[in-house]
């Protein structure tokens, strides 16, 4: 094989020959000038700079967020149903085995980290400083320089397939594989460099939510007060913090392996492949437990507010996620038993990989304790929540089954293991999301989605799902492997195999619905709701739907658990005087982080395609931004009083007028 | 972002909103934590797979980096000396150490440039084998901290000299303190597994 250290040429920087892929950069190429073209039209642009791109407002971020992650969503779910087309039938040949690589390695890198992360860091940041009654989050700015990292590194990571070519060598990038000796071309530096983007992005958002739980809570809110999303949160981001260094510099030493030539992951002058997976998974596992712990917090606000009980077993929700996160740094090696390091050591990991199963029981059955005698409303967001506890567990006992590292031998690297972590990633962290957008929607825009077509979402989406991946199990346990791009007839798989691809055309249906559902509820729902439209028992309901900018008049005060529960029960707190009312200092919108967005998206692009000089030229636009943001000496400004009482009256008023969509 | 004032405090502690930074920013050096001690890993992994190239034994020059380390302690005793004249509100004597600091770190990197370079000349490149990998590669990060610090901390100077000591100021110069610590540290542990286990071992 030859070894080619070159940098790309200028005309091969565009994707030809693949009628999928023109077709892609035909829709990508009519998109971009139909945005362009509309939001000229409608004369935008100046609204767009003002009220989004430039804003540091948590609201606002954390729902570009999730507009971000939906779209996310759309393309790793194209990628998803390509896979499944191509294996429908034995011998297909919608796509070649290399061109199968590339959407498997998308599909992963796509659906965990610009789908899943940003998805629930949307919902944390419209969510958690209303939960713990605060203004902002501790660092505004930082936090949108947070999104527009993630940003940056996210539209880096999509131009691959159509600009240089796409990453092949799975989401989890093993060597020697993705090394320059086997992977010579650019499409790997892709996964390198953008993630690294992404990845700085998060780690500031684990910074900024660790400081603003723990310094900006409410008069009252004691740790042992807080819901349990912000607690799940808080865990989270620390999670971050230990677990994302790692990754950083996983990554970097794959880009010096790759671009500069040293010997940390390759076969040859003493590097170790090994390492690399061990490094990966040091960060990988972790990562698990960053997506699917802020996933249980939404379901435990859900239980409790539509059983109209509170959380039972609160401390020992407390204790199990703490247990879990702890747990999750100590389990690393499940992912390669196979690697050979002798019984001693699979054991350990055995051992620990099991004993994650009982912190995670305990909350199972602390939910369905909450539920216990309680008065459940079948809305959409608890219909989620409910189809969450029996789908995980199903995804948990495989797990337990996979984590003995001597039947390990036997699922690794099949279809069985795919199985599973689609059976814990999907009910896990999606049906968070949604049950979560469900509950939290009204919140962010004053109106709700439609429960009805919600239901026909929930009940085409969970259906899919399972028909898509339960065969899966199965396919698996016969010894169809993951990641082949095809299979004979004589294997028997094909029945099996035509099921789940029917599977997953219900699932798509599901999301179509979903997709429909927003675009009739923001034309025809009903604006004149209430603010607390179900009934809901935590402090972010305590304040206007949508939120003003500055969250609260006057900053609630906590006396229990379940803070606006005990307000209206006890009718304290909820009225505003007009004496009460001061001043309220806001932070300034800034133009820098999006602009730091597109100076890492440049020097990024540069160094994907190894042209050094121009990457070291373009760097100096990082160094002017972070040189000016040093010198920036913006101190924000004062609401006035009048504004404030002008705003509460508006949305005070209107309480005790409204409909109710909740039966 | 609360006009919390408490004026009891040392200047640096005084505003909530700086409270918040400096609490935010000992996370940061958590995070920094993990990333040098996953470089410190995989050197400890790579360290003897010399392939055939140099060892330890011969390419490290003792000497220098004894003298490279006297400069980097010394400079965290003066950026303490620095820290502790901004409490006694000498804007003057601040500005004094804290350039001072500034040099002692210039004089540190001026020497490990000059390492590499011998490294080099040697034979002994970031491609020749895995140990050489790791090596630069760690020392690197650190000497890119170093460099960082120091155009940082110029950005700080400036300030403090144009704004005097203000609660803002106080406080970037007292991360700054901490950053310039922390990467004293690493470099103790950088002296003690990579060069004195290199040389005995």
């Amino acid at each position: 094989m030859e070894v080619t250290i070159v940098g790309i040429k200028w005309d091969e920087i565009l994707i030809t020959g693949d009628p999928i892929i023109l077709g892609s950069q035909i829709a990508i190429l009519l998109t971009s000038l139909g945005i362009i073209g509309g939001l000229t039209y409608l004369k935008k642009w100046k609204w767009l700079w003002r009220e989004w791109i430039t804003t540091v407002d948590h609201k606002r971020i954390g729902i570009m967020y999730i507009v971000a992650a939906v779209l996310m969503f759309f393309r790793g779910g194209m990628d998803g149903l390509m896979m499944k087309a191509q294996t429908s039938r034995p011998e297909m040949s919608l796509l070649d085995a290399q061109h199968y690589n590339e959407v498997f390695t998308a599909h992963g890198v796509i659906m965990i980290l610009f789908m899943a992360m940003p998805f629930l860091i949307g919902l944390m940041n419209v969510v958690i400083p209303l939960q713990i009654g605060a203004r902002d989050v501790a660092f505004p700015q930082l936090n949108a320089l947070s999104f527009w990292l993630f940003f940056s590194g996210a539209m880096l990571f999509n131009i691959a397939f159509v600009v240089g070519g796409a990453p092949d060598a799975g989401w989890t990038s093993y060597f020697p594989l993705a090394g320059k000796e086997y992977s010579p071309g650019i499409g790997n530096n892709y996964y390198a460099i953008s993630l690294q983007i992404a990845g700085l992005g998060t780690l500031m958002t684990g910074i900024n939510f660790i400081v603003t739980i723990l310094k900006m809570r409410t008069k009252g809110m004691t740790l042992m007060r807080m819901p349990m999303f912000t607690w799940t949160t808080l865990i989270m981001s620390v999670i971050i913090v230990a677990a994302f260094p790692i990754f950083t510099v996983a990554l970097a030493l794959m880009t010096f392996d790759r671009l500069y030539g040293t010997h940390f992951f390759t076969v040859a002058a003493g590097g170790s492949d090994m390492l690399w997976a061990n490094l990966f998974w040091l960060w990988g596992h972790p990562e698990v437990y960053i997506v699917v712990l802020p996933a249980f917090g939404m379901f435990s606000e859900i239980f409790s507010t539509f059983s109209r009980k509170q959380l039972y077993g609160y401390k020992s929700m407390v204790v199990s996620i703490v247990a879990i996160a702890v747990l999750s740094m100590v389990v690393w090696v499940h992912h390669f038993y196979t690697m050979g390091s002798g019984a001693l050591v699979n054991s350990f990991f055995s051992i620990t990989t099991m004993m994650i199963a009982v912190p995670t029981g305990v909350k199972m059955f602390n939910w369905l304790f909450t539920m216990r005698k309680g008065r459940i409303k079948m809305t959409t967001a608890m219909l989620w929540s409910l189809a969450f506890v029996p789908n995980f567990v199903i995804g948990g006992v495989t797990g337990v089954m996979l984590a003995m590292g001597a039947a390990d031998y036997q699922y690794h690297n099949t279809l069985f293991l795919v199985a599973h972590f689609h059976y814990v990633l999907i009910p896990g962290v999606v049906f968070a999301v949604f049950a979560g957008l469900y509950y939290w929607w009204p919140k962010m825009f004053g109106f709700m989605l439609n429960e009805k077509l919600g239901k026909w979402h929930f009940w085409l989406f969970v259906i899919g799902f399972n028909v898509t991946f339960m065969p899966m199990f199965f396919l698996g346990l016969n010894g169809a492997v993951r990641r082949a791009y095809t299979f004979s007839a004589e294997s028997g798989f094909a029945p099996l195999f035509l099921l789940s691809a029917i599977g997953s055309v219900i699932l798509a249906a599901g999301f179509a619905v979903f997709c429909y559902n927003i675009y009739w509820s923001i034309r025809y729902a009903d604006r004149n709701i209430s603010s607390d439209p179900w009934d809901a028992r935590t402090l972010e309901w305590a304040t206007a739907s949508p939120v003003q900018h500055y969250n609260f008049a006057k900053l609630p005060e906590v006396k229990s658990l379940d803070a606006f529960w005990y307000m209206k029960k006890n009718n304290e707190g909820l009225a505003l005087k007009d004496e009460e009312i001061e001043e309220i200092h806001m932070p300034s919108n800034s133009g820098l982080p999006f602009l730091m967005c597109v100076a890492f998206g440049i020097v990024g692009f540069f160094l994907i395609f190894e042209w050094h000089l121009l990457a070291a030229i373009s760097a100096v636009l990082i160094i002017a931004g972070l040189i000016y943001r040093s010198f920036d000496y913006n101190d924000g400004y004062h609401i006035h009083k009048d504004e404030i009482k002008k705003t509460e009256g508006a949305w005070r008023k209107m309480e005790g007028k409204v409909n109710n969509h909740v039966s | 972002m609360s006009a919390n004032v408490n004026t009891s405090l040392p200047l640096e502690y005084q505003t909530e909103q700086n409270r918040m930074n400096i609490l935010g920013f000992w996370i940061f050096l958590g995070a920094e934590i993990v990333l040098f001690a996953t470089l410190f890993s995989v050197y400890g992994v790579l360290y003897k797979n010399y392939a055939g190239g140099p060892t330890h034994q011969d390419i490290f020059m003792i000497k220098e980096v004894m003298i490279q380390t006297v400069l980097l302690l010394t400079s965290s005793f003066t950026m303490g000396v620095a820290i502790w004249e901004m409490r006694r509100n000498n804007k003057k004597g601040l500005i004094g150490w804290f350039i001072l600091t500034l040099l002692l770190g210039a004089g540190f990197l001026f020497m490990e440039i000059n390492e590499f370079i011998h490294y080099v000349h040697e034979g002994a490149t970031m491609q020749t084998s895995a140990f050489l990998s790791s090596l630069f590669v760690l020392l690197g990060t650190h000497g890119a901290h170093v460099t960082f610090g120091i155009f940082w901390a110029t950005m700080v100077i400036i300030q403090i000299a144009k704004r005097g000591l203000t609660p803002v100021t106080a406080r970037k110069t007292f991360i700054i303190g901490l950053y310039w610590h922390f990467l004293d540290v690493v470099w103790i542990f950088i002296f003690t597994f990579v060069y004195l286990k290199g040389m005995v071992l």
